[in-house]
């Protein structure tokens, strides 16, 4: 059977891809943080996933204001890199697990999740720049990756708990999954950060503190947050971490917190990041 | 009944919601339309002419014109689609959103580094006066 083994959070800043494509990481400004995900690049390679659920949003690439998927599940057999307005990154493109993505779809679609489904889609720095911060720069990506797209560009997003109880069914979704398979989940985007208006280049590092503490250790009280403190505290864009939820909602009620790091600034963002195990 | 807005005092900030989306809808179809190299080239060639052919209305057309990202914000215009523009001009999104701040790029780079703009005082509209 299929089982979710771990869960990662990290925010997907573009500038970072752009650091690792151009070879900055050394640089004063960028040392730091890449030193934040050594000890998470260790990590994942001796775990060495089958599958990565990457839960992410994407920043007006994929889906334009035609069509606006609240959730989108990434069905496909592959996904390539996006031409986000400077080229695509120079990544490998993205091998999805159809067989996982199509059960998961089906499974939690009939616990009232109506997810959209994505057959074909060119996904963006929101999923390549999480790939990009736990795997390096390798020639293919290690493992499989399924898609799960969340709006969080047009309010409102999907509420706090909605995420956490999505999380919950895909949890039981991949429990029921016949073929012997160790899955991760991955939420990104966040932490505080604002890209817009008068009020851009807000961070909060208290709110930031306590959203790591407690998605570890109190993550359903924390999923009840409304939208409203997330925007007003943590800046307008602060609101892209009702996505960890999702993750935090597929992992045990207890987790084993691995790592936690957090670092300010990547360009206009707060990065936050945390390796949680799921104990037996 | 009216739909409950409670995002309204928070100073400096426009949220992308309904209303906004819909006023902003040709606008923001437009900065997606950015994201093909061959319409970046058009565009760039003749700017006014590219904007006039989508329909887009003339006080929208002049604020994308005059690069004044915080006139489109009122206009219907959305961070992520308009970042199509910061790339489409060789600018970062840093130095993008500095621009909406009143601050200098180095400015802004600075308050970045040194743990960005803080949250006291800049919680509700009523808190700036
Ligand atoms: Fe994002």
């Amino acid at each position: 059977m299929a089982r979710i083994t771990a869960g990662v959070a990290t925010s997907h800043v573009p500038a970072i891809g752009a650091a690792v494509d151009l070879g900055k990481t050394k640089e004063d400004y960028w040392a730091p943080l890449f030193k934040g995900y050594e000890f998470s690049k260790q990590w994942i390679a001796k775990e060495n996933p089958d599958v990565v659920i990457l839960v992410y949003n994407d920043h007006a690439t994929a889906f334009d204001m035609k069509v606006i998927p609240t959730f989108a599940v990434g069905c496909g057999e592959s996904f390539g890199i996006a031409d986000e307005g400077w080229g695509a990154r120079p990544v490998p493109e993205v091998i999805g697990h159809p067989d996982l993505a199509w059960h998961i779809s089906q499974s939690v679609i009939q616990e009232d999740f109506d997810l959209t489904i994505i057959n074909e889609m060119e996904v963006d720095h929101g999923l390549s720049v999480p790939l990009t911060l736990m795997f390096d720069q390798p020639d293919a990506w290690p493992c499989r990756v399924i898609p799960l797209a969340v709006n969080v560009v047009l309010y409102p997003p999907p509420s706090g708990m909605r995420c956490y109880r999505l999380g919950q069914a895909i949890r039981r979704a991949v429990d029921t999954f016949d073929e012997d398979l160790d899955v991760q989940i991955w939420g990104t985007g966040g932490m505080s950060h604002q890209l817009q208006g008068p009020r851009a280049g807000l961070i909060n590092k208290d709110f930031d503190a306590d959203f790591l503490e407690r998605i570890v250790n109190d993550p359903e009280a924390l999923a009840a947050m409304p939208h409203i403190e997330y925007m007003r505290n943590a800046g307008a864009e602060g609101i892209e971490l009702v996505m960890w939820h999702i993750m935090r909602g597929a992992l045990n009620e207890k987790v084993k917190e691995l790592h936690r790091f957090y670092h300010v600034p990547a360009s206009n963002t707060a990065v936050g990041h945390l390796v949680l195990e799921n104990t037996e | 009944m009216a739909l409950d807005k409670p995002y309204t005092d928070i100073p400096g900030t426009t949220i992308f919601d309904s209303s906004q989306a819909r006023k902003g809808y040709k606008l923001n179809q437009f900065f997606y339309s950015l994201m093909k190299a061959e319409n970046r080239e058009r565009f760039l060639s003749d700017e006014r002419a590219y904007l006039e052919e989508r329909n887009i209305g003339e006080e929208q057309i002049q604020a994308v014109m005059d690069r004044d990202y915080n006139r489109v914000i009122s206009l219907g215009g959305n961070v992520y689609f308009f970042g199509k523009l910061f790339f489409t001009d060789e600018q970062s999104f840093e130095v993008g959103a500095s621009s909406m701040t009143g601050m200098a790029p180095g400015e802004y780079r600075e308050m970045m580094i040194s743990g960005g703009r803080s949250v006291e005082g800049n919680r509700y509209t009523e808190e700036q006066d």
